[in-house]
């Protein structure tokens, strides 16, 4: 069987056997939380508690700034200590909420729904967002605006992005292993609002059991199929998965809908579950420490807020000396300074590596071998994108598509003259994007 | 805030080969036909083939040291010029000779337009070049077991040409051109590990098939084609040169093009021109044609369709 897939791409090692084995464990946090208010795409959150106030776990927090916009849920009970500035993962210091826990997790009582299929979409839509649920892939875009698209008519795929292409990282995986019912109750609600569409569950070829499962689970399920995908980094990518499972293509101007398909990640199909069978808002999530300097690698259940050093104490500390710190996975994470910064939504693993590969390569002239062009998941010329960086010219940085980056970071990893050419054409495309928001 | 990590750009992992591993593997490639020379043309031939290298790789050294730039001979590109330069020689050639071509290739084709990567010339072909100009009678005296004669490419007219001689490669030639069998072996490795693809070769030597049989004056005559393609240094210079990264167009459309533009001028050369001898032009007047090929070439980027474009 010939799998599908995409053009281009690369085969990093991937690391996921350190954790896949290990089971979700539930780690309860201590002390301090920080619950940053900006951890979506879209305005800020307003914060709608005041120093002192106590609050319970699931407590709103912070209203949403507008419509593109989610509230954030305190994930403990306990209480308000200060609303200040606090450094992320990012390194950006931003406006947070900072809650004691008092240590008894009392929360504010959840309304289950025993049958979504009795709801209106209207009302679906309004558990969704008011729950708070945002992309938890990372890229955190309110999922109740990705869900209101001008032409739901026109929607005929819901894609379940279940590819999990970046390295190391097993928290989607160990989600469809240990409760595979939630991704298709979750993937049935998003079918309920969209009535043409058809539900995919797109998982790359590496995650065979679960295939095997999800295809056994789903064989009642006529509006949903189980899509094998071939293993290549970043099949997960939004453009990517489309293309694969449906052939069709989209720039960096359209949006998915405008190929008739809506794509969503586990943890954020896991979330609209909750938010709507459960009654509960996103205040937890399942998060991947790894690494070969972490002495106990494995996933976690954690409150959304608890510090990621916290996180990594419970894993038993470090077994060596970390020489670099990632926040997400190793292609597209951040590195981070210290990891004395909050886990939100969007933060899917921290991955502490004992060597850096980065720093232990010295950069050499291009060659000119097109093993950028042949990585590429984007058909762009990576190399000459990076030069018209490095000369700063924004004309020919357009013309050679420059703006279509995902930001993938396959070229610089494919690159044998170890340039960095992702970071060259990501500051470039910062750049024109920042020039064009001026004009 | 006292240990700070280490932070940067991702990706934050890269993959295991570097540009000299690259090299290495164009220098394995290129084994058969060296050793395969060797045999053929006799100790002179090894003695070319070490002058070469290490004139070239001592250049280069030599011009980073003098104008204080980074000494980058560890990178193996100058080792690889030198070797494809040597066997771009006849065996007979005086080592002064090969020197000279060698700091020529080196120093004037590579390090004076900014070292690796920046040469529009492949620098084994330059130093060739120049080395035909300047010292036409030894870079065209060619011997065979002792004795001198034409080499195969230029006796087709005559007809007397034994076609399994020069796939093997028992005939008169530079010292890496004969043997059609080592350079597709060498070819083969290249492409198994993943250093070149078979576009820019394709597409050159179905281009020059083509021109053989259009305008070769023998219409479809197997025996001539097969001549014609394993003869002179086509087989050498389509798998080993005209793929040399950097002097070759980095758009896939672009490599098709470069390809048709090879055949067809190597096919100039060998016909209309005055020498038998064609692909060694051919490569370095394309190589010039890089910037422009690739300037129309751009590629369409993912999810872009023609309309799209040309609304733009």
């Amino acid at each position: 069987m010939s799998l599908r897939t995409f053009k281009g791409g690369v085969h990093p090692y991937d690391g996921k056997e350190l954790t896949k084995e290990k089971p979700v464990k539930e780690y309860l946090p201590q002390g301090e939380l920080v619950f940053p208010l900006s951890q979506h795409i879209g305005a800020p959150a307003v914060a709608c508690v005041n120093v002192g106030d106590t609050v319970l776990r699931g407590q709103k927090i912070a209203d949403a700034g507008g419509f593109v916009s989610a509230p954030i849920f305190s994930s403990v009970s306990g209480t308000v200590k200060a609303i200040e500035p606090r450094r992320v993962a990012t390194g950006d210091m931003v406006n947070s909420i900072i809650i004691e826990s008092d240590g008894k997790f009392i929360e504010t009582g959840f309304e289950h729904c025993d049958d979504f299929t009795k709801l209106s979409n209207e009302e679906i839509l309004k558990k969704i967002q008011d729950a708070g649920v945002v992309g938890m892939g990372g890229a955190g875009f309110p999922t109740h605006v990705k869900l209101s698209p001008k032409n739901p008519d026109q929607i005929e795929y819901i894609i379940a992005n279940c590819a999990e292409c970046e390295p190391y990282l097993t928290s989607d995986y160990r989600s469809m292993v240990e409760e595979p019912d939630k991704l298709i109750l979750g993937l049935k609600i998003i079918l309920k609002l969209f009535p043409k569409a058809k539900g995919l569950i797109a998982i790359e070829d590496n995650k065979s059991d679960v295939i095997t499962s999800l295809q056994r689970l789903t064989q009642s399920e006529s509006r949903i199929e189980v899509v094998p995908l071939l293993t290549k980094y970043p099949q997960g990518g939004e453009r990517q998965i489309i293309k694969a499972c449906t052939d069709r293509e989209i720039n960096s101007k359209m949006l998915p809908a405008d190929a008739g398909c809506i794509v969503d990640n586990v943890a954020t199909i896991n979330a609209i579950y909750t938010a709507v069978i459960e009654g509960k808002p996103v205040i937890d999530r399942i998060f991947t420490v790894t690494g070969d300097a972490v002495m106990e690698p494995r996933n976690y259940r954690i409150c959304i807020g608890t510090s990621c050093k916290e996180i990594i104490e419970a894993a038993e500390g470090f077994v060596r000396e970390p020489a670099k710190i990632i926040s997400g996975g190793p292609m597209m994470g951040f590195a981070v300074m210290d990891t004395d910064f909050p886990t939100t939504k969007t933060t899917s693993a921290i991955l502490c590596m004992s060597e850096d590969e980065v720093s232990k390569y010295e950069t050499t002239a291009c060659i000119n071998c097109g093993r950028c062009v042949e990585a590429c998941p984007e058909n762009l010329i990576p190399s000459r994108l990076s030069k018209f960086s490095d000369h700063d010219d924004k004309e020919q940085f357009e013309k050679w598509y420059g703006l279509e980056c995902i930001e993938c970071g396959s070229c610089s990893y494919a690159c044998p003259a170890r340039k960095p050419l992702a970071q060259s054409i990501k500051t470039m495309k910062k750049h024109i994007l920042a020039d064009k928001r001026k004009k | 805030m006292s240990n700070l990590l280490k932070v940067s750009s991702s990706p934050h992992i890269r993959a295991k080969d570097d540009s000299s591993i690259i090299m290495l593997y164009v220098i394995i490639a290129l084994m058969p036909t060296t050793l395969f020379g060797i045999i053929n043309f006799g100790i002179r031939a090894l003695l070319l083939v070490a002058v070469c290298i290490a004139t070239c790789v001592l250049s280069e050294f030599l011009f980073e040291k003098a104008v204080g730039k980074k000494n980058t001979i560890g990178d193996l590109s100058a080792a690889v010029t030198g070797l494809l330069l040597a066997l771009n020689l006849p065996h007979t050639l005086p080592v002064w000779q090969a020197v000279l071509g060698s700091v020529f290739a080196i120093v004037v084709v590579k390090m004076l337009f900014g070292g690796l990567g920046q040469n529009f010339m492949n620098p084994a072909l330059g130093g060739r070049v120049f080395l035909l100009i300047s010292f036409a009678g030894t870079m065209t005296h060619f011997e065979y077991d002792g004795v001198a004669g034409p080499t195969p490419l230029a006796s087709i007219g005559g007809g007397n040409v034994n076609t399994l001689d020069m796939l093997i490669g028992r005939t008169a030639g530079t010292i890496g051109e004969t043997s059609t069998i080592c350079i597709l072996i060498g070819a083969i490795i290249l492409i198994l590990l993943g250093v070149i693809d078979l576009v820019i070769p394709g597409v050159y030597i179905l281009t020059f098939s083509l021109f053989v049989i259009l305008f070769g004056g023998h219409g479809f005559d197997t025996a001539f084609l097969v001549a014609h393609l394993c003869g002179g240094g086509l087989m050498l210079g389509a798998f080993f040169m005209a793929t040399d990264y950097v002097t070759s167009p980095i758009t896939p459309l672009g490599k098709v093009i470069f390809g048709i533009c090879l055949g067809i001028l190597t096919g100039i050369f060998r016909f209309f021109g005055n020498s038998a001898e064609g692909v060694s032009y051919a490569i370095i007047f394309c190589n010039l044609l890089v910037p422009l090929i690739e300037k129309i070439t751009v590629p369409r980027a993912f999810g872009i369709s023609r309309e799209v474009k040309s609304n733009e």
